[in-house]
């Protein structure tokens, strides 16, 4: 019967032989993604700086222009018009969004303002509706993106902590170095491209995070259980040892998610295209980084290897049974 | 040996069954909708014809929970608003002021005479006493009237502070009493927006308090966030004051103990009235929209038996002199009292439209809202945008789904199978949990499942891989699926539970789409553990029981 193969039976990569080189990569493109941070900056969504965006849908084209000189004399200050394409939309399905920014002065959005733009702009095109209008005040947007920091940093120092708990220190910092990757790369492709940073790319974010670890950890599973196994052998060849063995599976797992997650892609409509890119590009940078970032940083640090035979048993069961009734 | 003893089995195919059972509303939501909501009219307004017909779309004996829709995916509104807690505490320091003024009064001898002098802190009460020797037996006195706060981190406080200051006392409310009043403020306007939303009769709203000053409100199906916040965004405070004149400007000063009101029809009149109400909307007992006797829209009220007297007391007693219905810091009306009203109730008339007197009645009877609210995040989706996002949330998850299932079939053959079977039905267990607590699904929470879709093949794929590899060191079938499920343990373990800490987090710390996400990712890894650990299993040892295959291919 016909079996599809992603990855040979037996590999034998040496995935350590560039070590160096492959982590200095990492190193670059972490450095990199900082600087565009620095100087582009993201794409912050109104969740994230305050505003007011409206998405409109028209039967005729969309005419940035037209739409801009109706709301230029009203003073609202910084307004940003764009056209959406989407494959998922009907041919007279004609989608922009307008982001108006907050207005001084102003904690609590003024619905007048809301409804001058919408006579304003149905002046231009009378088809045009309103499908969602969405406006935040500054004060909860600061405290959202103090929220989104937060989540992130306690779901890193928890996964420090479990890790810790459940190998060594170092696999434990090896995990956060791989996660800390991810998030900064996630950061730095938004940057570059200008998707637009919002709510929901925080829980990608931590998705990535999610995904990252639990990839990172069957590996570093698998490099415990060959500890112990091959006792007397170099650190760099157990290592290989683990991420050969784990190699089918770590690709199956990412395809048949990237499966799942192109298809969102393609057919999810606009509305969450970016959270879902953003998840794409985690499980890629994720897979990645568990064995180019995670391991090579365990590889750097080194393992003690001096467990005792009670210790043996310890570390791999002790939840496992207790997790077996839950 | 593979061996799952019989109850395990028992249990794991009844949770199964379970799950599919209550997953099974879903499948056909508008029917099942329709059926609750066909119900809640019966229970409210009793059997009709229409409703019985409604509800005979679903069978009553099974279960009928879904999957609540969120905003984003229904349509409707969110609002989040700050309540401007410390309105409240001015209010009630206006209310002290006759309670000192008659204490104070009794003690003339020592004090003098007393004056409230203006203080630039609305939530001070300043009195002026022209005796300072006696400040003490004024501090004394008025000291009598602090009573203990009874609350739960208040206990064992007063509710007002007392001090001097040269020749005024400066009364405000202690720190105790004002937690306390914040308390009992928020439960006031909680209690009083889930009643005008309930009024306006629309299906799963959520209103929430958040923190200690904000409260969340989404209704969804209502057209826009305006329309919400027309319903509750508007105070309602309803009272009757003594008119002591009219003034064209409103910097003209009104004089102690008065203030100036602007008309809500004429622009440019403004009434000076005293501060202290005749009677207030909390009286109120009943208001029903109405017209008057030239046929214009009106509101008709009521008012309790304490408001009523005090009302025919004064009505009595001021015959042909005005008195302003103030609404909102707005004078409605201000009608000229024909004649001793007795029995408690009157009319408000005003220019009002029909809509906008039965709109106040509805305010009305809902009760005023302690305190006035800002709005802090207003969000609007249309019911297209909504309907647009399922449709292609739900085309998605089908290629998906389709997707992985031939790339598992491909690539593990029979064991393909038993692993989609497994999916399918922690798909549907994901629903049932979903349905059973009550959670929102959002556009991210779909993106959860169809995360959990790929996610939840990798605890399957570790087991398999575990079994090819422990096949190839040639122990036997059985042997091999044993050691492959028990192998793969610790690492599905280690890594769904990192993963569920994160869902964890995000759940706690995250707001409304992230945490709809949380949910759906926390519950579908809760599931494809489940599925993974013994329903996959159960399957393999079921299929090896009945064959007994000498190899196994994988």
């Amino acid at each position: 019967m016909y079996r599809l193969k992603l990855v040979p039976q037996d590999t034998t990569i040496d995935f350590f032989r560039h070590w160096r080189y492959t982590f200095g990569a990492s190193l670059v493109a972490m450095v990199l993604s900082i600087v565009v941070f620095a100087i582009v900056g993201l794409n912050f969504g109104i969740d994230f700086r305050g505003g007011t965006s409206i998405r409109t849908e028209a039967e005729q084209p969309v005419d940035v222009g037209a739409y801009r000189d109706a709301l230029g004399p009203m003073g609202l200050g910084d307004i940003a018009i764009t056209e959406v394409f989407d494959p998922t939309f009907a041919d007279d399905q004609n989608v922009a969004m307008i982001r108006i920014q907050a207005q001084d002065g102003d904690e609590s959005v003024s619905p007048e303002v809301v409804a001058q733009v919408e006579t304003a702009l149905q002046g231009v095109d009378p088809t045009l509706r309103f499908t969602s209008v969405e406006s935040v005040g500054p004060k909860v947007s600061g405290e959202l993106v103090r929220g989104a920091i937060i989540a992130v940093t306690l779901a890193l120092a928890a996964v420090l902590v479990y890790v810790w708990l459940r190998f060594e220190w170092q696999f434990s910092v090896g995990a956060v170095a791989a996660l800390v990757h991810d998030i900064v790369l996630t950061i730095g492709i938004f940057s570059i491209l200008q998707i637009r940073f919002d709510l929901a790319i925080i829980a990608a974010l931590l998705t990535i995070v999610g995904y990252s670890l639990n990839d990172t950890v069957v590996v570093f599973d698998r490099v415990r259980e060959n500890l112990i196994k091959y006792k007397k052998r170099p650190l760099k060849e157990v290592l290989n040892i683990s991420v050969n063995e784990t190699l089918s599976r770590t690709v199956m797992t990412s395809v048949t998610t990237l499966l799942a997650l192109i298809a969102l892609f393609v057919l999810g409509g606009d509305v969450i295209r970016g959270f879902v890119f953003a998840m794409i590009w985690g499980v890629i940078v994720g897979t990645y980084s568990s064995v180019f970032v995670a391991s090579a940083v365990l590889l750097r640090l080194g393992v003690t290897r001096d467990w005792s035979k009670d210790k043996d048993d310890t570390p791999g069961t002790q939840f496992a049974t207790s997790g077996k009734g839950a | 040996m593979l061996y799952i003893p019989t109850w395990q089995r028992v249990m794991i195919w009844a949770l199964v069954a379970l799950g599919l059972i209550l997953a099974a509303p879903n499948l056909f939501y508008d029917r099942v909708e329709r059926h609750n909501d066909a119900l809640r009219v019966i229970e409210a307004q009793g059997p009709s014809p229409e409703a019985e017909a409604e509800r005979g779309l679903w069978p009553d004996w099974m279960p009928s929970r879904i999957v609540n829709l969120g905003l984003d995916l229904r349509g409707g509104a969110h609002l989040l608003a700050e309540v401007q807690v410390a309105d409240v505490y001015a209010n009630r320091i206006d209310a002290l002021w006759p309670d000192v003024r008659d204490a104070l009064r009794t003690e003339r001898t020592s004090v003098g005479n007393i004056r409230r002098v203006p203080s630039p802190d609305p939530a001070e009460l300043r009195v002026q006493i022209s005796e300072p020797a006696g400040m003490a037996r004024a501090l004394e006195v008025v000291r009598d009237l602090a009573r203990p706060v009874f609350s739960f981190t208040g206990a064992g406080n007063r509710d007002l502070d007392i001090s001097a200051d040269g020749d005024e006392i400066v009364v405000t409310l202690s720190a105790a009493e004002r937690a306390a009043t914040d308390d009992r403020t928020m439960q006031q306007s909680l209690e009083i927006i889930r009643r005008r939303v309930d009024e306006a009769g629309t299906r799963e709203p959520t209103i929430q308090r958040q923190g200690t000053d904000r409260i969340l409100i989404q209704v969804p199906g209502i057209g826009s966030a305006a329309e919400l916040k027309a319903l509750i965004g508007t105070t309602a405070r309803l009272a009757f004051h003594h008119v002591e004149g009219t003034a064209s400007d409103a910097a003209d000063p009104p004089g102690p103990g008065n203030m100036i009101v602007p008309s809500a029809d004429e622009p440019g009149l403004y009434y000076i009235v005293q501060q202290t109400p005749v009677v207030s909307g909390e009286q109120l007992v009943d208001a029903q929209p109405a017209f008057d006797q030239n046929n214009r829209p009106a509101v008709n009220f009521r008012f309790n038996a304490q408001g009523g007297r005090a009302f025919g007391e004064y009505t009595a007693g001021n015959i042909g002199r005005p008195f302003a219905i103030v609404l909102d810091n707005e004078v409605v009306s201000a009608p000229t009292i024909q004649s001793h009203i007795s029995g408690g109730s009157g009319i408000i008339t005003g220019r009002f439209t029909v809509e906008e007197s039965t709109q106040l009645a509805v305010l009305l009877r809902s009760g005023a809202l302690p305190a006035e609210m800002v709005f802090l995040e207003e969000r609007t989706v249309g019911p297209e945008l909504g309907q647009d996002s399922i449709d292609a949330g739900q085309v998605a998850a089908a290629v998906a789904l389709t997707a992985v299932l031939g790339f598992m079939i491909l690539s593990y053959g029979l064991f393909g199978i038993i692993a989609c079977l497994a999916l399918l039905f922690n798909i549907a267990m994901i629903f049932a949990l979903l349905s059973l607590v009550g959670a929102t699904l959002t556009l991210p929470g779909i993106a959860g499942i169809v995360l959990t879709i790929g996610m939840a093949v990798d605890a399957t794929v570790l087991i398999f891989e575990r079994i090819r590899e422990e096949l190839r060191t040639a122990k036997g079938p059985a042997r091999a699926i044993e050691l492959g499920f028990e192998k793969a343990l610790s690492a599905i373990l280690d890594a769904n539970i990192t993963t569920f800490i994160t869902a964890v987090i995000l759940f706690a710390m995250g707001s409304g789409p992230v945490r709809g996400f949380a949910v759906t990712l926390g519950l579908g890894i809760v599931t494809s553990v489940f599925t993974a650990i013994f329903v996959t299993r159960s399957m393999i040892v079921f299929w090896f029981e009945r064959r007994r295959p000498r190899t196994v291919t994988l």
